[in-house]
């Protein structure tokens, strides 16, 4: 009933979706996986019309559509349950669920609350959650929420005369074991009502919920396997689409690190309920890699080490040196260079140039008494641009208008010019297409040949296998487990994920 | 390193959007500086009178160019002042009150110490710059220690500054008819004030400030992404007060050329500047949410606002029409700046 024919997609310099085919029957769970960049969420945004394609057709029950904003697919029956938890906290539940749509309780200008208390009641009762509705959102649970978002888009059901197409975006990623059986029971009763897309990084709830499962890779649909022929190797295989080999990861580059001298060490350091009590020593020429779900307390741990934490408990030494004082600033003197997740927001300052971007950390060694030697900033950054491969026609472009590669790149060259001899990446490959990944896996081990020390949040694990000598696993905030990944004698995925989940 | 990537290469349009925002300051300034003679040339036309275009013009005359460069001078310094502040995202609205106390005290110090630059009275004036510092760290203080918004902060201290100018002077006006300091005005080099090479020297230092020094690298990497700003090791605090401080020099040179311009220190002396100055840097193109534009936006800024103020005088448009046009400018100037496709909501 819902078809998406020969869809396209462009950005300025991508290319985000191609000519995908994508159908969903009445009642059915459709899956969608694929990695990070393969083109999912674009997809998603097509479908609820956030994103308008420049290619193709949308048709619905055969006719076709063209939705110009997502409140015009919701009156066409499809609704988005946001990853992102998209409600907004400081209303009231039933508030909430009919946001946008209060008209229908209003008389006279006034909302008759008692009403839309009612309405809400029985729209919370489809998704089995019995709850006040006059209750402030802020005050429920990571999985209330989400429930209250799935009934808040079964709202639809009394509005629309047609079926509903429900998309579910990474909807476990918050929920505990028991939540996630829950809501997938839940979906399975809603099967009736409405058809689902359901997408998610974790592969086997895929295979168990999905009916028909999408396998995406760089921007096109590369496969469709139905439930009962889905296999975890084989879809794995055709998302990654090339053997994982060790010539992607630079594996046969990886040397052994320098185990006589330590670059920093973390004693039974616990913040707060980020992470508690961890313990590991890095060495000059190692890689790092922290490894763990979203909120298992890597980020929290690469913050501390930057100064942007300040620990509760243990201690923390670089070069053996205990650490008193913890910012940004004695951090960045300790030799530390940090290498953020949003690179838009934390990355590179946009409507900085190239130089300007790149001495950021380290002005004072530009300057004297205050006064710039721009020059001087100038040669180092075409001593960069040339050492890097950056890809700027000069100095002075506005490194905003760089693509994403070559930002992370200024990045990087911002650090290394100022000599740090501990870095720390965040998901440094995030949003990049194939080749510039390779080249951040080229740098690391350049890096790690110089004898930085490096601490790393891979975007994938296969990523944090490939690149690392040593592997710590963690689970909200706990350390599990750590693994020596010497090249040939690397864990495999299962090894982790065993700890991880 | 491996295989390059395939990139697109932006685009070498000459009329790009950037070029075009970037330059239409400039551009509206010269059209100005044109469609102003032109009025009066219709007006001569419909009359009857000889008038050749530009030539016989009363605006588009050196005599004109002097008297709104004289106006502006007072203004440019004080949005100038602004101009970092708004380059790092924050705003300073206390540039009346600061300009007010500037004036006064500068008056009184230059009074009692003798009432000519010739005497000790020439330290009025770097006692006028040091309050001016002072007003503008005691501002940024309240900005940051107190975590108060600088926009909220710096309103209420323009208003203790203008209590304050009102309380020291009680409502009288200071003369300040001193021969060597009124040359400001009266003594001209090529046609020109020497209070307008005085501005222009002020300029030129600003604009070293901001592309030759930390501090004014630190503006924009402040206005451009606080939080990188932070996460690079800057102290975003200090460069915040530092900026705050810098503002109010700025703010007390605006007083010393407007008493040097009237010859009158008064608590009124700061009227009108926060209006004319923050227009001035916003129609210059700096943008307001911060890290973008400059000092010479500002200038363009300062001179488009006097430019109209003086053209439509000249033209015969009644005063109030002129603060209605100045408003309209205002937000003319932020629509056409403002990327509408990049920001869904504005709070």
């Amino acid at each position: 009933m819902y078809e998406l024919r020969q869809v396209d997609k462009h950005f300025p310099g991508v290319h985000a979706l191609k000519g995908v085919d994508f159908k969903v029957k009445r009642g059915e769970i459709v899956g969608l996986v694929g990695e990070n960049g393969a083109g999912k969420s674009t997809l998603m945004k097509v479908i609820y019309g956030a994103y308008q394609p420049d290619g193709g057709n949308i048709a619905l029950d055969g006719t076709t559509v063209r939705f110009q904003n997502p409140r015009q697919a919701m009156e066409h029956g499809i609704g988005m349950v946001f990853q992102e938890q998209s409600l907004i906290l400081n209303l009231t539940v039933m508030e909430n669920i009919f946001l946008g749509y209060e008209q229908q309780f209003v008389k006279f200008g006034v909302i008759n609350w008692k009403a839309m208390s009612e309405a809400a009641r029985m729209q919370l009762a489809k998704v089995k959650l019995d709850i006040d509705p006059g209750m402030t959102t802020s005050e429920l649970s990571f999985a209330q929420r989400q429930l209250v978002e799935l009934a808040k888009v079964l709202t639809l059901e009394e509005r629309i005369d047609g079926d509903l197409v429900i998309l579910l975006d990474e909807p476990t990623s918050v929920l505990a074991k028991e939540e996630v059986e829950l809501l997938f029971n839940l979906v399975k009763d809603l099967k009736q009502r409405a058809s689902f897309i359901f997408v998610s990084h974790r592969m086997d709830e895929v295979l168990r919920l999905s009916d028909r499962i999408y396998v995406m890779k760089d921007g096109a649909v590369v496969d469709v396997v139905s439930h009962d022929e889905a296999e975890v190797d084989a879809i794995q295989h055709k998302m990654v689409g090339r053997e994982v080999d060790k010539e992607y990861y630079r594996e046969q580059k990886q040397r052994p690190y320098d185990a006589g001298k330590v670059l920093l060490t973390f004693d039974g350091v616990s913040c707060d309920k980020r992470f508690e009590d961890v313990s590991f020593a890095l060495h000059p020429g190692e890689v790092i890699c922290l490894v763990g779900t979203e909120g298992s307390g890597r980020e929290a741990i690469l913050r501390t080490i930057f100064g942007l934490e300040t620990p509760t408990s243990g201690s923390v030494a670089i070069r053996n040196q205990k650490v008193t004082r913890f910012s940004a600033r004695s951090g960045v003197d300790a030799g530390i260079g940090y290498i953020p997740r949003e690179r838009k927001v934390e990355g590179i300052v946009a409507g900085m140039n190239v130089y300007e971007n790149m001495t950021l950390s380290q002005m004072n060694k530009y300057a004297n008494a205050g006064v710039l030697r721009v020059s001087e900033e100038k040669t180092l950054a075409r001593n960069w641009i040339e050492r890097l491969g950056i890809k700027t026609p000069d100095v002075y472009k506005d490194c905003g208008g760089l693509s994403g590669g070559n930002q992370q790149k200024v990045v990087l060259a911002k650090w290394r010019s100022g000599g740090a001899e501990i870095m720390l990446l965040d998901h440094p490959t995030r949003g990049l297409d194939i080749g510039a990944k390779e080249d951040v896996y080229e740098m690391i081990r350049e890096m790690s040949h110089a004898g930085v020390g490096i601490v790393l949040v891979a975007d994938t694990l296969e990523e944090a296998i490939g690149l690392s000598h040593t592997i710590l696993v963690l689970k909200d905030g706990q350390f599990q487990k750590r693994f020596d990944c010497a090249p040939g004698a690397k864990p495999s995925l299962y090894d982790l994920v065993h700890h991880m989940i | 390193m491996t295989e390059v990537v395939a990139q697109t290469a932006p685009r070498a349009s000459f009329l790009t959007r950037d070029r075009i925002i970037k330059w239409a300051p400039l551009l509206v300034l010269v059209f100005l500086t044109l469609v102003f003679p032109f009025f009066e040339w219709l007006e001569d036309l419909q009359e009857g009178k000889q008038h050749l275009f530009l030539v016989d013009s009363r605006f588009f005359s050196i005599r004109n160019a002097a008297r709104i460069l004289i106006a502006s001078t007072p203004a440019l310094m004080v949005a100038i002042g602004v101009t970092f502040i708004i380059l790092m995202g924050s705003i300073d609205l206390s540039m009346e009150g600061t300009v007010s106390v500037c004036a006064v005290i500068f008056a009184f110090a230059f009074i009692s110490w003798g009432g000519t630059l010739a005497s000790w009275a020439w330290l009025a004036i770097p006692l006028a710059l040091v309050v001016g510092a002072v007003l503008g760290f005691i501002n940024g203080l309240v900005h940051v220690r107190l975590k108060i918004p600088s926009f909220m902060a710096s309103l209420a201290m323009g208003f203790v500054g203008t209590g304050f100018a009102l309380l020291l002077t009680g409502g009288d006006r200071i003369r300040v008819e001193d021969e060597i300091f009124r040359s400001l005005l009266t003594v001209r080099w090529f046609n020109f004030p020497i209070m307008v090479y005085v501005a222009l020297a002020m300029t030129l230092l600003a604009w070293f400030i901001q592309s030759r020094t930390t501090l004014g690298r630190n503006f924009y990497a402040v206005g451009g992404g606080e939080e990188l700003a932070h996460a690079s090791g800057l102290n975003v605090t200090r460069v915040r007060l530092m900026g705050f401080t810098l503002a109010g020099v700025f703010f007390a040179m605006g007083a010393l050329l407007a008493v040097g311009r009237i010859g009158i220190a008064e608590t009124a002396t700061g009227n009108n500047f926060m209006f004319i100055s923050i227009t001035a840097v916003v129609v210059g193109g700096t943008a307001l949410w911060g890290g973008i534009g400059g000092v010479w936006n500002t200038l363009v800024g300062v001179l488009i606002v006097n430019v109209i103020n003086n053209g439509m005088v000249v033209i015969g448009l009644p005063s109030y029409a002129q603060d209605g046009v100045l408003g309209l400018l205002v937000i003319i100037a932020v629509v056409l700046s403002t990327d509408r496709k990049s920001v869904s909501f504005v709070k």
